[in-house]
Protein backbone atom coordinates (compact mmCIF):
# COMPACT_ATOMS: atom_id res chain seq x y z
CA UNK A 1 0.00 0.00 0.00
CA UNK A 2 3.04 2.30 0.67
CA UNK A 3 4.07 2.06 -2.82
CA UNK A 4 0.88 2.93 -4.25
CA UNK A 5 0.81 6.23 -1.99
CA UNK A 6 4.78 6.71 -3.42
CA UNK A 7 3.23 6.72 -7.03
CA UNK A 8 0.44 8.71 -5.73
CA UNK A 9 2.99 11.64 -4.91
CA UNK A 10 5.33 11.28 -7.98
CA UNK A 11 2.29 11.74 -10.24
CA UNK A 12 0.82 14.79 -8.52
CA UNK A 13 4.48 15.65 -8.99
CA UNK A 14 4.66 15.40 -12.30
CA UNK A 15 1.61 17.31 -12.60
CA UNK A 16 2.78 20.24 -10.72
CA UNK A 17 5.15 20.52 -13.68
CA UNK A 18 2.85 20.61 -16.50
CA UNK A 19 0.76 23.47 -14.51
CA UNK A 20 3.91 25.33 -13.94
CA UNK A 21 4.13 25.45 -17.74
CA UNK A 22 1.07 27.20 -18.23
CA UNK A 23 2.11 29.49 -15.49
CA UNK A 24 5.11 30.39 -17.83
CA UNK A 25 3.75 30.38 -20.82
CA UNK A 26 0.33 31.88 -20.14
CA UNK A 27 -0.01 35.30 -22.37
CA UNK A 28 -1.79 36.96 -19.35
CA UNK A 29 -1.69 37.74 -15.68
CA UNK A 30 -5.21 35.83 -15.15
CA UNK A 31 -4.02 33.11 -17.09
CA UNK A 32 -0.95 32.40 -15.00
CA UNK A 33 -3.40 33.23 -11.47
CA UNK A 34 -5.51 30.07 -12.82
CA UNK A 35 -2.12 28.05 -12.98
CA UNK A 36 -0.97 29.11 -9.87
CA UNK A 37 -4.41 28.07 -8.24
CA UNK A 38 -4.01 24.77 -9.69
CA UNK A 39 -0.54 24.43 -8.00
CA UNK A 40 -1.73 25.54 -5.07
CA UNK A 41 -4.37 22.81 -4.81
CA UNK A 42 -2.33 20.06 -6.10
CA UNK A 43 0.31 20.95 -3.62
CA UNK A 44 -2.62 20.44 -0.70
CA UNK A 45 -3.45 17.07 -2.60
CA UNK A 46 0.21 16.62 -2.00
CA UNK A 47 0.83 17.37 1.63
CA UNK A 48 -2.53 15.06 2.62
CA UNK A 49 -0.98 11.90 0.85
CA UNK A 50 2.48 12.88 2.22
CA UNK A 51 1.18 12.68 6.01
CA UNK A 52 -0.10 8.78 5.15
CA UNK A 53 2.93 7.93 3.50
CA UNK A 54 5.50 9.54 6.34
CA UNK A 55 3.26 8.86 9.05
CA UNK A 56 3.51 12.11 10.31
CA UNK A 57 0.11 13.65 11.68
CA UNK A 58 1.24 16.87 11.51
CA UNK A 59 1.69 17.58 7.59
CA UNK A 60 -2.20 17.90 7.02
CA UNK A 61 -2.68 20.73 9.81
CA UNK A 62 0.20 22.59 7.27
CA UNK A 63 -2.30 21.57 4.61
CA UNK A 64 -4.81 23.56 6.17
CA UNK A 65 -2.93 26.52 7.00
CA UNK A 66 -1.80 26.02 3.32
CA UNK A 67 -5.35 25.95 1.80
CA UNK A 68 -6.06 29.03 3.53
CA UNK A 69 -3.37 31.00 3.03
CA UNK A 70 -3.00 30.20 -0.81
CA UNK A 71 -6.92 31.40 -1.08
CA UNK A 72 -6.10 34.76 0.69
CA UNK A 73 -2.78 35.16 -1.84
CA UNK A 74 -5.57 34.42 -4.95
CA UNK A 75 -7.99 37.06 -3.49
CA UNK A 76 -5.16 39.59 -3.36
CA UNK A 77 -3.83 38.92 -6.75
CA UNK A 78 -6.79 39.00 -8.27
CA UNK A 79 -8.09 42.12 -6.44
CA UNK A 80 -4.75 44.19 -7.80
CA UNK A 81 -5.59 42.70 -11.42
CA UNK A 82 -9.02 43.82 -11.30
CA UNK A 83 -8.39 47.41 -10.06
CA UNK A 84 -9.81 47.04 -6.74
CA UNK A 85 -6.39 47.84 -4.52
CA UNK B 1 -10.95 -5.22 0.81
CA UNK B 2 -11.34 -1.19 2.49
CA UNK B 3 -7.37 -0.95 1.25
CA UNK B 4 -8.79 -1.54 -2.44
CA UNK B 5 -11.40 0.23 -2.22
CA UNK B 6 -8.79 2.89 -1.11
CA UNK B 7 -6.80 2.00 -4.25
CA UNK B 8 -9.39 2.57 -6.54
CA UNK B 9 -10.30 6.27 -4.72
CA UNK B 10 -6.70 7.58 -4.91
CA UNK B 11 -7.18 6.32 -8.68
CA UNK B 12 -9.70 8.46 -9.74
CA UNK B 13 -8.41 11.22 -8.17
CA UNK B 14 -5.23 10.92 -10.06
CA UNK B 15 -7.28 10.91 -13.15
CA UNK B 16 -9.26 14.01 -12.92
CA UNK B 17 -6.43 15.96 -11.76
CA UNK B 18 -4.56 14.73 -15.23
CA UNK B 19 -7.48 16.18 -16.93
CA UNK B 20 -7.66 19.01 -15.26
CA UNK B 21 -3.73 20.32 -15.83
CA UNK B 22 -4.91 18.67 -19.60
CA UNK B 23 -7.46 21.21 -19.73
CA UNK B 24 -5.43 24.08 -18.39
CA UNK B 25 -3.16 23.72 -21.44
CA UNK B 26 -5.31 23.15 -24.35
CA UNK B 27 -8.64 25.58 -23.80
CA UNK B 28 -8.77 28.83 -25.53
CA UNK B 29 -9.41 31.13 -23.26
CA UNK B 30 -8.94 32.08 -19.04
CA UNK B 31 -12.75 31.52 -18.40
CA UNK B 32 -13.01 27.72 -19.93
CA UNK B 33 -9.25 27.21 -18.51
CA UNK B 34 -11.21 28.11 -15.14
CA UNK B 35 -13.87 25.74 -15.48
CA UNK B 36 -11.42 22.55 -15.97
CA UNK B 37 -9.17 24.42 -13.26
CA UNK B 38 -11.97 24.67 -10.51
CA UNK B 39 -13.88 21.67 -11.15
CA UNK B 40 -11.67 19.04 -11.96
CA UNK B 41 -9.07 19.67 -9.42
CA UNK B 42 -11.57 19.85 -6.88
CA UNK B 43 -13.28 16.62 -8.29
CA UNK B 44 -10.20 14.97 -7.75
CA UNK B 45 -8.80 15.85 -4.56
CA UNK B 46 -11.85 15.53 -3.05
CA UNK B 47 -11.43 12.21 -3.94
CA UNK B 48 -7.49 11.64 -2.91
CA UNK B 49 -8.87 12.78 0.42
CA UNK B 50 -11.25 10.14 0.68
CA UNK B 51 -9.44 7.47 -0.14
CA UNK B 52 -6.95 8.68 2.41
CA UNK B 53 -9.84 8.55 4.85
CA UNK B 54 -10.32 5.16 4.00
CA UNK B 55 -6.93 3.87 4.34
CA UNK B 56 -6.91 5.45 7.67
CA UNK B 57 -10.40 4.08 9.00
CA UNK B 58 -9.02 0.57 8.16
CA UNK B 59 -5.94 1.32 9.88
CA UNK B 60 -7.77 2.52 12.93
CA UNK B 61 -9.79 -0.18 13.17
CA UNK B 62 -6.96 -2.74 12.38
CA UNK B 63 -4.45 -1.11 15.13
CA UNK B 64 -6.40 0.85 17.19
CA UNK B 65 -3.84 3.53 16.87
CA UNK B 66 -5.31 7.47 18.17
CA UNK B 67 -3.20 8.76 15.22
CA UNK B 68 -4.92 7.52 12.32
CA UNK B 69 -8.23 9.39 13.94
CA UNK B 70 -6.22 12.78 13.96
CA UNK B 71 -5.58 12.11 10.32
CA UNK B 72 -8.97 10.94 9.53
CA UNK B 73 -10.93 14.36 11.08
CA UNK B 74 -7.86 16.84 9.93
CA UNK B 75 -8.23 15.42 6.34
CA UNK B 76 -12.06 16.03 6.43
CA UNK B 77 -11.17 19.53 7.51
CA UNK B 78 -8.83 20.32 5.03
CA UNK B 79 -11.13 18.95 2.89
CA UNK B 80 -14.00 21.57 3.62
CA UNK B 81 -11.97 24.49 3.70
CA UNK B 82 -10.48 23.20 -0.10
CA UNK B 83 -13.94 23.34 -1.23
CA UNK B 84 -14.91 26.54 -0.05
CA UNK B 85 -11.78 28.64 -0.80
CA UNK B 86 -11.42 27.03 -4.25
CA UNK B 87 -15.14 27.85 -5.85
CA UNK B 88 -14.83 31.44 -4.17
CA UNK B 89 -11.22 32.03 -5.45
CA UNK B 90 -12.15 31.27 -8.93
CA UNK B 91 -15.05 33.48 -8.86
CA UNK B 92 -12.59 36.46 -8.03
CA UNK B 93 -10.19 35.30 -10.47
CA UNK B 94 -13.34 35.32 -13.24
CA UNK B 95 -14.41 38.65 -11.63
CA UNK B 96 -10.84 40.33 -12.15
CA UNK B 97 -10.32 39.12 -15.73
CA UNK B 98 -13.51 40.56 -17.20
CA UNK B 99 -13.09 43.87 -15.38
CA UNK B 100 -9.65 43.96 -16.54
CA UNK B 101 -10.85 44.03 -20.25
CA UNK B 102 -10.72 40.39 -21.27
CA UNK B 103 -13.61 39.12 -22.88
CA UNK B 104 -14.63 35.41 -23.64
CA UNK B 105 -12.29 34.62 -26.51
CA UNK B 106 -15.12 32.38 -28.28
CA UNK B 107 -18.17 33.39 -27.01
CA UNK B 108 -21.87 32.94 -28.87
CA UNK B 109 -23.22 35.42 -25.73
CA UNK B 110 -22.26 38.10 -23.57
CA UNK B 111 -24.73 39.66 -21.64
CA UNK B 112 -22.13 41.04 -18.83
CA UNK B 113 -20.09 43.40 -21.20
CA UNK B 114 -23.83 44.50 -22.88
CA UNK B 115 -24.83 45.39 -19.36
CA UNK B 116 -21.12 47.31 -19.11
CA UNK B 117 -21.49 49.40 -22.23
CA UNK B 118 -24.96 50.47 -21.77
CA UNK B 119 -23.64 51.84 -17.96
CA UNK C 1 -24.12 39.01 24.02
CA UNK C 2 -26.11 36.73 21.58
CA UNK C 3 -24.47 36.79 18.80
CA UNK C 4 -21.04 36.58 20.92
CA UNK C 5 -22.10 33.55 22.67
CA UNK C 6 -22.72 31.93 18.78
CA UNK C 7 -19.22 33.00 17.51
CA UNK C 8 -17.65 31.22 21.10
CA UNK C 9 -19.94 28.27 20.20
CA UNK C 10 -18.85 27.89 17.13
CA UNK C 11 -14.78 28.82 17.78
CA UNK C 12 -14.93 26.06 20.26
CA UNK C 13 -16.69 23.42 18.18
CA UNK C 14 -14.01 24.30 15.52
CA UNK C 15 -11.47 23.57 18.03
CA UNK C 16 -12.68 20.29 19.53
CA UNK C 17 -12.74 18.85 16.04
CA UNK C 18 -9.13 19.57 15.30
CA UNK C 19 -7.95 18.35 18.71
CA UNK C 20 -9.71 14.87 19.20
CA UNK C 21 -8.20 12.18 20.15
CA UNK C 22 -5.63 13.53 22.92
CA UNK C 23 -6.75 11.96 25.98
CA UNK C 24 -9.26 10.63 28.17
CA UNK C 25 -12.44 12.62 28.75
CA UNK C 26 -14.37 11.29 26.19
CA UNK C 27 -11.51 12.21 23.31
CA UNK C 28 -9.97 15.07 24.76
CA UNK C 29 -7.42 15.78 27.34
CA UNK C 30 -8.28 18.46 30.24
CA UNK C 31 -5.71 20.77 29.83
CA UNK C 32 -6.68 21.31 25.40
CA UNK C 33 -10.53 21.38 26.98
CA UNK C 34 -9.25 24.31 29.19
CA UNK C 35 -6.92 26.14 26.93
CA UNK C 36 -9.89 25.84 24.43
CA UNK C 37 -12.44 27.68 26.11
CA UNK C 38 -10.41 30.23 27.12
CA UNK C 39 -8.75 30.82 23.34
CA UNK C 40 -12.51 30.55 22.15
CA UNK C 41 -13.98 33.10 24.27
CA UNK C 42 -10.79 35.57 23.48
CA UNK C 43 -11.62 35.01 19.39
CA UNK C 44 -15.75 35.76 20.31
CA UNK C 45 -14.40 38.60 22.25
CA UNK C 46 -12.77 39.55 18.82
CA UNK C 47 -14.72 38.97 16.33
CA UNK C 48 -18.34 38.72 16.99
CA UNK C 49 -19.11 41.81 14.81
CA UNK C 50 -17.72 40.23 11.60
CA UNK C 51 -19.32 36.60 12.28
CA UNK C 52 -22.86 37.28 13.38
CA UNK C 53 -23.79 40.73 11.08
CA UNK C 54 -27.31 41.44 11.52
CA UNK C 55 -27.87 39.35 14.89
CA UNK C 56 -30.51 37.21 13.18
CA UNK C 57 -29.94 33.54 14.89
CA UNK C 58 -31.76 31.36 11.80
CA UNK C 59 -28.47 29.48 11.18
CA UNK C 60 -28.65 28.43 14.88
CA UNK C 61 -31.82 25.94 13.93
CA UNK C 62 -30.54 22.71 14.02
CA UNK C 63 -32.15 21.54 11.33
CA UNK C 64 -30.81 23.76 8.57
CA UNK C 65 -27.68 22.83 10.46
CA UNK C 66 -28.06 18.74 9.59
CA UNK C 67 -29.76 19.76 6.48
CA UNK C 68 -26.07 21.43 4.91
CA UNK C 69 -24.09 18.55 5.21
CA UNK C 70 -26.95 16.31 3.82
CA UNK C 71 -27.29 18.71 1.29
CA UNK C 72 -23.40 18.46 0.44
CA UNK C 73 -23.17 15.01 0.32
CA UNK C 74 -26.12 13.83 -1.64
CA UNK C 75 -27.90 16.24 -4.47
CA UNK C 76 -24.55 18.48 -4.53
CA UNK C 77 -22.12 15.92 -5.07
CA UNK C 78 -24.19 14.10 -8.07
CA UNK C 79 -24.07 17.40 -9.78
CA UNK C 80 -20.44 17.41 -9.30
CA UNK C 81 -20.12 14.29 -10.82
CA UNK C 82 -22.07 14.72 -13.72
CA UNK C 83 -20.16 18.24 -14.52
CA UNK C 84 -17.54 16.37 -13.85
CA UNK C 85 -17.88 14.09 -16.42
CA UNK C 86 -19.42 16.60 -18.82
CA UNK C 87 -15.84 19.06 -18.83
CA UNK C 88 -13.90 16.18 -19.11
CA UNK C 89 -15.42 15.13 -22.28
CA UNK C 90 -15.28 18.50 -23.50
CA UNK C 91 -11.05 18.56 -22.65
CA UNK C 92 -10.76 15.40 -24.62
CA UNK C 93 -12.89 16.34 -27.79
CA UNK C 94 -12.07 20.18 -27.66
CA UNK C 95 -16.09 20.87 -28.44
CA UNK C 96 -16.68 24.26 -26.79
CA UNK C 97 -19.05 27.00 -27.21
CA UNK C 98 -18.57 29.56 -24.27
CA UNK C 99 -20.92 32.75 -23.38
CA UNK C 100 -21.82 34.81 -20.40
CA UNK C 101 -25.70 34.46 -19.91
CA UNK C 102 -28.09 36.54 -17.12
CA UNK C 103 -29.60 34.55 -14.22
CA UNK C 104 -32.19 35.69 -11.75
CA UNK C 105 -31.48 33.87 -8.71
CA UNK C 106 -34.45 34.83 -6.82
CA UNK C 107 -32.54 34.76 -3.00
CA UNK C 108 -33.17 36.72 -0.38
CA UNK C 109 -29.80 36.87 1.85
CA UNK C 110 -26.04 37.13 1.14
CA UNK C 111 -25.61 33.55 2.74
CA UNK C 112 -28.07 32.04 0.13
CA UNK C 113 -26.01 34.12 -2.43
CA UNK C 114 -23.10 32.88 -1.41
CA UNK C 115 -24.15 28.90 -1.43
CA UNK C 116 -25.58 29.52 -4.88
CA UNK C 117 -22.94 30.98 -6.47
CA UNK C 118 -20.62 28.53 -5.07
CA UNK C 119 -22.63 25.69 -6.11
CA UNK C 120 -23.05 26.95 -9.36
CA UNK C 121 -19.34 27.27 -10.24
CA UNK C 122 -18.58 23.51 -8.31
CA UNK C 123 -21.41 22.14 -10.43
CA UNK C 124 -22.99 22.01 -14.20
CA UNK C 125 -20.77 23.45 -16.62
CA UNK C 126 -21.29 27.02 -15.11
CA UNK C 127 -18.96 29.74 -13.11
CA UNK C 128 -20.40 32.93 -11.46
CA UNK C 129 -18.46 36.03 -13.25
CA UNK C 130 -20.08 38.91 -11.33
CA UNK C 131 -22.91 39.82 -9.02
CA UNK C 132 -25.37 42.47 -9.07
CA UNK C 133 -26.10 43.28 -5.68
CA UNK C 134 -29.30 45.27 -5.74
CA UNK C 135 -31.27 43.22 -8.07
CA UNK C 136 -29.09 39.60 -7.02
CA UNK C 137 -28.57 38.33 -9.71
CA UNK C 138 -25.42 36.31 -11.36
CA UNK C 139 -23.45 36.65 -14.51
CA UNK C 140 -22.72 33.18 -15.12
CA UNK C 141 -20.25 31.91 -17.64
CA UNK C 142 -21.68 28.24 -18.87
CA UNK C 143 -18.94 26.42 -21.07
CA UNK C 144 -21.54 25.14 -23.40
CA UNK C 145 -24.64 27.77 -23.99
CA UNK C 146 -27.61 25.66 -25.32
CA UNK C 147 -29.99 27.57 -27.88
CA UNK C 148 -33.37 27.78 -25.95
CA UNK C 149 -30.79 29.36 -23.35
CA UNK C 150 -28.92 31.78 -26.21
CA UNK C 151 -31.81 33.86 -26.98
CA UNK C 152 -33.37 34.63 -23.77
CA UNK C 153 -32.57 38.28 -21.62
CA UNK C 154 -32.86 36.53 -18.09
CA UNK C 155 -32.36 32.83 -17.26
CA UNK C 156 -34.24 31.50 -13.82
CA UNK C 157 -31.29 29.46 -11.92
CA UNK C 158 -33.78 26.36 -11.86
CA UNK C 159 -32.79 25.40 -15.47
CA UNK C 160 -28.35 25.65 -15.27
CA UNK C 161 -29.36 22.06 -13.25
CA UNK C 162 -30.59 18.54 -14.72
CA UNK C 163 -31.23 16.52 -11.50
CA UNK C 164 -31.91 18.17 -8.66
CA UNK C 165 -33.75 21.45 -7.79
CA UNK C 166 -30.57 23.14 -6.41
CA UNK C 167 -31.81 26.59 -5.32
CA UNK C 168 -35.09 24.77 -3.57
CA UNK C 169 -32.77 23.16 -0.98
CA UNK C 170 -30.27 26.18 -1.29
CA UNK C 171 -33.66 28.26 -0.07
CA UNK C 172 -34.53 25.88 2.28
CA UNK C 173 -31.28 25.72 3.90
CA UNK C 174 -30.12 29.56 4.31
CA UNK C 175 -33.85 31.51 4.22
Amino acid sequence: MNDIFFIAIAALGLLILFAALRLAIGPTAPDRVVALDTINTLIVGAMILLAVYLKQTIFVDVAIVYALLSFLGTIAISKYIGGEL
Amino acid sequence: MIETAAMICLGIGILFNTLGVIGILRFPDVYTRLHAETKMTTFGTIFLALGVILYAGGMLAGTGDNQYLTIAIHTAIALIALAFTNATGSHAIARAAHRSGQLPDPSVVDRLAEVKSND
Amino acid sequence: MIRFLATTIATFVAYLFLTAGSGTIILWSESELIIGLILAIIVGIASYRIFCRTGSLRMANPIRLILLPVYAIIPLFIEMARANIDVAIRVITGNVKPGIVRVNTGMKTDLGMLLLANSITLTPGTLSVDVDDTTRELYVHLINVPDELREKNVVEARELFSFFNIPGWIRRIAE
